[in-house]
């Protein structure tokens, strides 16, 4: 009897052992079967590469290439501050802090982790949009700009941590031999630390700009959502997660625009599993 | 030929300004929600409905929609990531199997929040006509926090060391029995941890619940799970976006109640694992 029981307890341990796999298969499959219809309708090529996204005119326009274009300018200039700051930041924690200051940053940068989008949404609504108003002299604050910087917040706890990880599991014998021969401190990091950590920190870049990608609520709230072909970096944008955020509410279930906004999920599904299987191969590259 | 060291100073003193660009800001934006927030709280904010098309009154139905919801995912996520998280830590072998699970995992940490929200309303809401509900919500949340409870639970059920396992089997007892009466005891701070996190990260996340559950203004306590709700998060992004001219502090005082909520469950969450360090036995 007892054996009996544990077999059933064994065979239930192994199916949610499996329930990851089975769950990413069925967001992959609901995805697809709702969305494929628009790449039926519109073709893959048209929809990817259109350069109007009109859902709701007479007949619709499917064309993601501006929402594409809004998620990479936002994304670049979010990749662009975060990574040196963060980065830098890994660095100082893993390498140079002293041990109590180190516990307090680490703490901060949880802190940072745990804040929801939708409050550093907020608070870049009311600090941030206005501030990039007034010094660049826009008529609206709501820029892609804004947005890059906002994200490039929400990618530092990413970056930061898994960095700093990276550091910190390079063997000590390195860092003593390279100290050991003479070379200062900042030497052995510049030469030694940073090369041996490599792969590593590469896979905290990636997976910070797959944050960055994947983030809705801040991004909603803070560039402009302007549908169109970004000529700068100071004008309002649209991000492929906000159009789906924004628009699904209005959507009629089985409509064409319905069904695009899920093509638009597939596209921000494939791109997230892209850079989370890269970013894993790295970290595993250094064991 | 330059100075090593002067080249040192300057390389640090760019490391330590970067570490500051983080922190600083961040201290910042907690002491901006907390300063101009705290005016706002008092009895009635937090138990009143929303009044004057939410430009007045309370939050009472946010704060209660979003306990039902991080309740429910919870129910639904910890059994199965806890036993997941079994499966890895006690039975899997170092296989092809085992990889995949593993990078199942990642990629379901890494998927879009929003995407979450098209699945749940494509699954819950439409297929399995659950409709716009909490039950919907709960669901598309507790698949979402899933990878947390998996991996801060597998952590912990790894760290229990080998030798209490093989006293346990070398007296008799089963693999079963060793897992339930040896490893999980001593695992249960870690896993506990894992959970606050995950209902931390689940209180806060709105895109999942934006067309899942989430009712733009309800003024009513939900009465079944299949009712809509409101939630605090979805509540701040309304008053912050959509309705024009709400007075800033209510703005505020629903920024800093949900940060509070959040930042307490990482606290208690800090504190568990804190102590549970500082007692463990081996």
């Amino acid at each position: 009897m007892r054996k009996f029981k544990e077999i059933i307890i064994e065979k239930l341990i192994l199916i949610c052992g499996l329930a990851s796999i089975f769950f990413v298969a069925l967001i992959f499959i609901f995805l697809l079967k709702e969305g494929i219809q628009v790449f039926k309708s519109v073709g893959l090529f048209k929809f990817l590469f259109g350069k109007s996204w009109y859902p709701i005119s007479e007949p619709p326009q499917l064309g993601i290439l501006p929402l594409i274009l809004g998620s990479l300018l936002v994304t670049a200039g979010a990749a662009a501050i975060s990574i040196p700051i963060g980065v830098g930041c890994a660095i100082y924690i893993a390498e140079i802090a002293p041990l109590k200051i180190k516990e307090i940053l680490k703490a901060g940068i949880e802190l940072l982790a745990a804040i929801p989008s939708v409050v550093l949404g907020f608070i870049g609504m009311v600090t941030l949009v206005p501030l990039v108003k007034t010094v660049f002299h826009l008529p609206t604050g709501l820029t892609a700009l804004a947005g890059s910087i906002m994200l490039a917040f929400m990618a530092m706890p990413t970056i930061v941590s898994i960095a700093e990880d990276a550091l910190y599991s390079v063997p000590k014998t390195y860092k003593e031999g390279a100290l050991a021969l003479g070379a200062t401190q900042w030497q052995t990091i510049w030469r030694v630390m940073l090369p041996a950590a490599s792969s590593g920190i590469l896979a905290a870049v990636m997976l910070g700009i797959g944050r960055v990608i994947g983030e809705t609520m801040a991004v909603m709230m803070i560039t402009g959502n302007a549908a169109v072909l970004p000529k700068s970096i100071l004008v309002p944008v649209r991000t492929l997660t906000a159009t789906i955020a924004a628009e699904m509410g209005e959507a009629v279930v089985g409509a064409e625009h319905y069904f695009a906004l899920f093509a638009i999920g597939i596209v921000l599904f494939v791109i997230s599993f892209a850079i989370n299987v890269t970013a894993d191969l790295f970290l595993h590259k250094r064991e | 030929m330059r100075n090593p060291y002067r080249t040192q100073r300057i390389a640090f003193f760019f490391l330590l300004l970067a570490t500051l660009l983080i922190v600083v800001p961040v201290g910042l934006i907690v002491v901006i929600i907390v300063q101009k927030g705290l005016p706002a709280i008092n009895w009635q904010f937090l138990s009143d409905i929303p009044r004057h098309g939410m430009r007045a009154g309370g939050i009472f139905p946010a704060i209660v929609g979003t306990i039902y919801l991080v309740t429910g995912a919870i129910i639904f996520a910890l059994p199965i990531g806890l036993l997941a998280a079994i499966y890895l830590s006690e039975y899997s072998k170092d296989n092809f199997l085992t990889r995949l699970i593993k990078l199942a995992i990642v990629n379901l940490a890494g998927v879009p929040s929003v995407v979450f929200g098209l699945f749940g309303l494509a699954l819950f809401v439409v297929f399995f006509k659950f409709g716009a509900s909490i039950l919907s919500g709960s669901l598309t949340l507790g698949i979402m926090i899933l990878p947390v409870i998996i991996t801060t639970s597998r952590e912990a059920l790894e760290s229990v060391p080998y030798s209490f396992r093989e006293v346990s089997l070398s007296l008799g007892a089963s693999k079963w029995q060793t897992i339930r009466h040896i490893v999980l005891p001593n695992a249960i701070p870690g896993i506990l941890t894992g959970t606050i996190l995950g209902l931390g990260r689940a209180a806060g996340e709105t895109a999942p619940i934006l067309f899942t559950v989430a009712a733009f203004y309800l003024p009513r306590l939900p009465a079944s799970v299949f009712d809509q709700a409101m939630a605090l998060p979805y509540h701040l992004y309304v008053i912050s976006t959509q309705v024009p001219n709400v007075d800033e502090k209510i703005r505020y005082g629903t920024a800093l109640v949900l940060l509070m909520l959040v930042l307490m469950m990482n606290l208690i969450a800090i504190v568990i694992r804190y102590k549970f360090r500082k007692m463990k036995k081996w």
